[in-house]
């Protein structure tokens, strides 16, 4: 036994060292807090967030897209049940036997599939690895669904265009978002994958169009195991767009094309509704809707004619003699003639030591206006032209419609052009010449305009001088109601009712006369009203001894020809633009006949 | 007879009921969260909280049984025990029960029982013995503590190999603590301390790979999430996530689902954090600091020098045990396996905690001089 009095002393001897220890000891604890603080405290809403994201798994549930139907209330494209080939990596037994028959069958490259699951998040989640399933391999899969353990099939919503190619251009295609347009659109809710509106009306009414994406909450485990639903925001359908296509008249109107490429616009001149809307070649929609195919896609782009391009708004064509209702508008407004002024034709006007031909050689002889815009005589014309100069008649164009676009509701209409004197000063840097008036007077020369543009500057000669905007959506379908789209006026025509009435009877005469040029739009029983166009596609110069049916296809001429019926009242006026069909009378005229004739005999 | 009398009335009104009240709310407490990570809807009846329950019993049989025999008996029979727990360890290494890759475990019929947690207690005894043996008058230097150090050394390989290297660990953080409280030398110290850092690449090149990527993943969790970082990162998620207040009791995400790893072992301090939240947390850590500052009470107040260095000892090793565990939670420390006194499940772990209060309060009861 030791002594007391030393022992006792042994924890006085180390009071320093305890004071030490025990300075550590509380800092330590403190340090501690300070740490829980810090994650408990500071950083708690961060660390919530990753505690959700690890509880939460967000399955987005895909909005329906609208419906669209035409004027007749027909379902003119939906949506109809698409396959999609998906692969659970995790259930897959036998991975390379699996995996090469899905890559041979499916034709997907055996790469693409091990990178896909490469680089999926999880081994428990599904990649899809092809959209829109054809009837044979969907087929495939419900036969050996016991063989491949892992593959299955789901089914979401896919773009139907009922009617194929039918206004396509107009319709337009949905197609999976791209990486630019993603990051356009940041703020907004779409993720990679999604399809979006890529043109025609699936583009312009996107937004309409599109609904809302609905999510799934569902709380899963460590595993990955789905436990219990926490909550489900159902999807918002998307809003149904009634067009003012007449998809009947439509599909008559693309039969009319058969063979040809060119352009039609049917407007109801009444309001400025668009009932069809044609441009060939065309392509067809639905092949986009699970995604293009890179043939398909590869095809479309390379086409010379440009199968992508829609002409009744994007093709910019001289109007040829179609123009001669502006220059007849101008001159009786200007006042450069009446309609009693009568002017010989010789079959040639001279200008200097240029001559200027009219299309018939021979000459028309004395030619009032009424017979000039019958028989279509250039002479008349160059003359009424020559005294208005361009400036004046360009005035007339523009405020006609021409030159500017008509804003109707697509996307990428192109203004085409209308030109001044003060335009080639600034575009060529050479003073306008005299003799350009003369070709602009009759359509050539700079002129371009789209079928829209002469589609509705014909409607509203049509209507007695109101140019409307052309409207292709009536109706909007929400949740909450119906939104009628109203028909707006862009503007009217500079043309007193004397001279629209003067200009509208000599129309009549286009189609009716005996010596009219655009007899073939004749119609029994309907009163139709019309003016051809023949659009020379290279100076008269080179092509003036050649028929044009002998020139190689793409030096022929553009046929054009506008119309309105019945004359009386009318509810119908076209433009029709064949490409390369020569003269505008015996091409164009035609169709526009027979598209009329449907029209208004099965109204 | 009166002697007698006088002796357990004295003991009795010695005894620290704070020091003892604390230790059995935390087991309650403990208790409560091992049942909550039971909660995971699996299915299976959740055994572990009543498993717990009947070794806090035992734990409360074993602390009686220290406390009723004086530390001075224990202090003489030390060697006994050291010797004895060696050869055990040396048994455990050749025919232990090998569980996930560590020969840890002694059998005895169903039970298993993990001697490296004895073994703290026992080295507490054995090194207060040396100590107290080996009363050097003046400063100690280096070359007096190599005894010690070999006394130490011995278990701290075994125990190293099994592989616990969190017990090792704080075995050695004990020796370390306790010879600080001899009037070593403050040269001496830190060449101590010196050569144990130096020695630190050694110990890097002894490790085996999965214990230098915790090391390396907790510097830098995120560069493997789902490896060895996971325990990490989701342990803090758990912690940080409970914010203020906590989710609740059985109530927390992160436990609940699995997300949080060695839940009712280790990892149970997350598990409260996160049910309980930062004011749940500080009054657990509050109430450790009251059991601690108990124990240095005990210290100072100890009748005697090899009282003293016992309960230097024991307070070490249980302020080890919750600066380890709590910091490896939150992400401070390297994950090791050490569990939180009266909190982790395990039994081993329990009955040592409990063994080493009973040995604080034994030494408190038998503060005053003339009592035997």
């Amino acid at each position: 036994m030791r002594i007391g009095g030393r022992e006792q002393n042994f924890s006085e001897t180390v009071k320093g060292r305890i004071l030490i220890f025990t300075i550590l000891i509380v800092t330590s604890i403190l340090f501690l807090i300070f740490r829980l603080w810090y994650l408990q405290i500071i950083k708690s809403d961060e660390l919530k967030l990753l505690a959700e994201n690890n509880r939460v798994r967000t399955i987005p549930l895909k909005a329906y897209r609208g419906k669209i139907f035409d004027r007749n209330n027909k379902e003119i494209i939906n949506s109809r049940p698409s396959f999609n080939l998906l692969l659970t990596p995790e259930d897959v037994k036998e991975p390379e036997r699996i995996l090469s028959i899905i890559a041979s069958r499916f034709k997907i490259d055996m790469d693409r599939i091990k990178m896909e699951i490469k680089n999926s998040h999880a081994l428990f989640q599904p990649v899809t690895l092809k959209r829109n399933l054809s009837r044979e391999e969907v087929a495939f899969i419900e036969e050996h669904r016991i063989d491949l353990p892992g593959v299955f099939l789901d089914i979401e919503p896919a773009r139907n265009y009922v009617h194929e190619e039918a206004a396509s251009h107009i319709f337009g295609y949905v197609g999976e978002i791209t990486k630019l347009q993603l990051d356009n659109l940041r703020n907004s809710d779409y993720r990679l994958g999604d399809l979006i509106g890529q043109y025609g009306i699936e583009k312009r009414y996107e937004s309409t169009l599109k609904g809302k994406r609905g999510s799934k909450y569902i709380e899963v485990d460590a595993t990955g195991r789905e436990l219990k639903v926490l909550r489900e925001v159902k999807p918002d359908f998307g809003y149904n767009l009634y067009l003012t296509i007449d998809i009947e008249l439509q599909k008559e109107a693309e039969g009319l094309f058969e063979g040809k490429n060119g352009a039609l616009v049917a407007i109801d001149p009444r309001d400025g509704s668009i009932l069809a809307m044609v441009s060939k070649p065309s392509f067809n929609p639905n092949f986009f809707a699970g995604g293009v195919s890179k043939e398909y896609w590869s095809n479309l782009t390379a086409d010379n004619y440009k199968p992508l391009q829609n002409r009744a708004i994007q093709g910019q064509y001289p109007p040829g003699s179609v123009f001669k209702i502006i220059t007849a508008t101008a001159g009786l407004e200007e006042g450069v003639i009446t309609p009693a002024t009568i002017i010989n034709c010789p079959g040639f006007f001279k200008l200097g030591k240029k001559t200027y031909r009219c299309w018939k050689k021979s000459g028309h002889g004395k030619m009032d206006l009424q017979n000039a815009l019958i028989q279509s005589c250039d002479v008349f014309f160059y003359t009424v032209g020559f005294r208005l100069g361009v400036d004046r008649l360009s005035q007339y164009a523009y405020s006609s419609g021409l030159g500017n676009s008509t804003d109707i509701d697509l996307e990428g209409e192109k203004a085409g052009l209308i030109p001044t004197s003060d335009w080639k000063e600034r575009a060529k840097g050479e003073p306008w010449v005299a003799g350009e008036t003369l070709s602009v007077s009759i359509g050539q020369s700079f002129n371009l305009v789209t079928p829209i543009q002469l589609a509705n500057m014909i409607s509203a000669v049509a209507n007695g001088g109101t140019i409307f905007k052309p409207r292709i959506v009536y109706k909007i379908e929400t949740e909450s109601g119906v939104n009628e789209v109203k028909p707006e006026i862009k503007g009217k025509l500079a043309a007193a009712q004397k001279t629209l009435d003067i200009i509208r009877d000599s129309l009549r005469g286009v189609v009716s006369d005996a010596r009219g040029t655009g007899r073939a739009a004749t119609i029994s029983g309907i009163v139709v009203a019309g003016k051809t166009g023949t659009a020379q596609v290279i100076k008269m110069k080179e092509s003036e001894d050649k028929a044009d049916e002998d020139l190689p296809y793409e030096f022929r001429d553009h046929a054009w020809f506008v119309a309105f019926a019945p004359y009386e009242n009318p509810t119908i006026a076209v433009a029709v633009l064949v490409e390369h069909g020569g003269h505008g009378g015996s091409a164009a005229a035609p169709i526009a006949g027979r598209l009329i004739k449907k029209y208004l005999l099965t109204q | 007879m009166n002697n007698k009398n006088i002796f357990s009335s004295r003991l009795i009104s010695n005894f620290d009921w704070i020091l003892f009240g604390l230790t059995i709310v935390i087991s309650v407490i403990g208790v409560a969260a091992i049942y909550s990570t039971g909660g995971a809807g699996n299915g299976e009846p959740n055994r572990t909280f009543i498993k717990q329950i009947y070794w806090i019993l035992l734990g409360l049989i074993g602390m009686t049984l220290i406390l009723l025999v004086d530390y001075h008996l224990l202090e003489r029979f030390t060697y006994i025990f050291y010797i004895a727990i060696i050869i055990i360890f040396i048994i455990i290494a050749l025919t232990g029960k090998s569980i996930s890759g560590a020969r840890r475990w002694l059998s005895i019929g169903q039970l298993t029982f993990q001697p490296s947690e004895i073994a703290k207690i026992i080295l507490i005894i054995t090194l207060a013995r040396y100590f107290d043996d080996r009363n050097i008058r003046g400063a100690y230097q280096i070359r007096n503590l190599a005894v010690p150090f070999i006394i130490v050394l011995i278990p701290v390989i075994l125990i190293a190999k099994q592989p616990d290297l969190g017990t090792a660990v704080i075995l050695f953080f004990i020796f370390v603590s306790m010879s600080f409280f001899m009037k070593i030398n403050p040269k001496s110290f830190s060449i101590l301390i010196g050569s144990f850092v130096l020695s630190l690449p050694l110990l890097w090149h002894f490790m085996k790979n999965y214990q230098r990527n915790r090391i390396l993943t907790l510097m830098n969790p995120q560069t493997d999430p789902l490896g060895s970082g996971y325990h990490i990162i989701q342990s803090k998620i758990a912690i940080g996530s409970g914010g203020y207040a906590g989710k609740g009791f059985m109530s927390g995400t992160q436990s609940q689902l699995n997300f949080l790893p060695e839940k009712h072992t280790d990892f149970i301090f997350s598990v409260f954090a996160e049910e309980m939240g930062f004011i749940g947390a500080t009054l657990l850590i509050f109430a450790y600091l009251v059991i601690l500052i108990k124990g240095i009470d005990v210290i100072y107040h100890a009748r005697d020098r090899s009282g003293a260095l016992m309960a230097i000892g024991v307070v070490s090793m249980l302020t080890f045990h919750i600066i380890f565990n709590i910091g490896m939670t939150t992400g401070i420390f390297p994950v090791v396996g050490i569990p939180l006194p009266f909190m982790s499940y395990g039994g081993s772990s329990l009955m040592t905690n409990f063994m080493a209060i009973g040995l604080l309060l034994n030494i408190k009861m038998r503060r005053f001089k003339g009592i035997d």
